[in-house]
């Protein structure tokens, strides 16, 4: 048995698992985000590899919860965890897919109750802060990514994480890459400013506390229609854009666009 | 006209932004955006208080409406909500478990 630690955003899960070729690919996949097997890590799945054709290969996603317990079940994986024992297993087709959507909605579940989120967004470290750019696919996330300046950190150009720090938020490096195909960097910073992503002239609007909370809200990932994860989520989202700018980023696809977020 | 009878739906989240009411539906994310005079009503909607008598509490008092003009307005709006299951709407009063009391 292989056991590798992925530490995102300060939460280190336990995959374990007997097959060399999940683990090779998981290696590969998780690089820049693996601890030390000696870290004590807060959260542990053993993980099978069943052969294809073992599983509903084109069933959506579906997520649900009884008495703590997460049961998580797409066509190339099957999952559960307990919320109380912070365990679980995966039982998933051989590629480095399926962990990686069960390392997401468990990261989604943990934050919800600890005063983060994750975003459907591109993040960024420049002089020491972060700044997030939310938007659904075709937004721009990747592209503003793509023309980040040489003094710029990649902190992931698909979902950003998110998360309270004491007083402040901070945005962290994340390995879910997009288009881009290119695992953030392992860091964090506080959040300075979100940029909702439109296309137009070179332009940064400030949002109203209204359109800031939209902006946020119709772009976190979520995958819970548990009222109650719901609604801290809703608190977290809230409070954020109370204390982090929001802004409407029109931009054209060129390199100046970095000169208005310093 | 018949009267009616409000209550909150359940599985929302709801928070108070600069005198507008912004809910979140659990089951599926939707966001809606309250007005002052909506959210007032939205806020007083406890599945026991008629409309007219909401209206007349929160809506003739704190916003200089007149009772007439107040209650059509406040139909139109609750039957809006009700069709996007942010309210629950009533003939007779709702129990406390949230159903509907039934006609002996």
């Amino acid at each position: 048995m292989r056991a590798l630690v992925i530490d995102i955003g300060d939460v280190p899960i336990q995959l374990s698992t007997r097959h060399a070729g999940l683990v090779s690919l998981l290696e590969q996949r998780y690089a820049k985000f693996l601890s030390p097997q000696s870290s004590s890590p807060a959260i542990r799945f053993d993980v099978s590899v069943v052969p294809a054709g073992t599983l509903p290969g084109d069933a959506d996603l579906s997520v649900t919860t009884r008495d703590g317990c997460w049961q998580m079940a797409r066509g190339d994986f099957r999952a559960e965890w307990d919320m109380r024992s912070r365990c679980g297993w995966i039982q998933q087709t051989l590629n480095p897919y399926s962990a990686d959507s069960v390392l997401r909605i468990v990261h989604t579940l943990v934050m919800s109750s600890r005063g983060g989120f994750l975003q459907h967004a591109a993040s960024a470290v420049r002089n020491g802060r972060a700044f997030l750019f939310t938007g659904r696919s075709g937004a721009g996330k990747t592209t503003i990514a793509r023309l980040a300046p040489a003094d710029v950190t990649l902190l992931t150009d698909e979902i950003s994480y998110v998360r309270k720090v004491g007083a402040e938020y901070r945005a962290f490096g994340t390995p879910f890459a997009g288009e881009l195909g290119e695992a953030g960097e392992p860091c964090s910073a506080p959040l300075a400013g979100i940029f909702q992503l439109d296309r137009g002239c070179n332009t940064v609007e400030p949002l109203s506390p209204r359109d800031a909370i939209r902006a946020v809200m119709q772009n976190v990932l979520f995958f819970s229609g548990d009222p109650a994860a719901t609604s801290d989520v809703f608190d977290t989202v809230c409070d954020c854009v109370a204390s982090v700018p929001v802004n409407r980023l029109a931009f054209v696809p060129d390199r100046r666009v970095w000169e208005m977020i310093a | 006209v018949s009267e009616i009878y409000l209550r909150r739906a359940p599985r929302l989240a709801a928070r108070r932004v600069e005198g507008e009411m912004i809910i979140l539906a659990a089951d599926d994310s939707r966001l809606f955006v309250l007005n002052e005079v909506a959210a007032a009503i939205w806020e007083a909607a406890d599945g026991c208080s008629p409309l007219s008598a909401i209206v007349e509490r929160v809506v003739c008092r704190d916003f200089e409406v007149d009772a007439e003009t107040g209650l059509r307005d406040a139909r139109e709006f609750v039957e809006q909500l009700a069709s996007q299951r942010v309210l629950q709407v009533s003939p007779v009063p709702f129990e406390a478990d949230g159903e509907a009391r039934r006609v002996p």
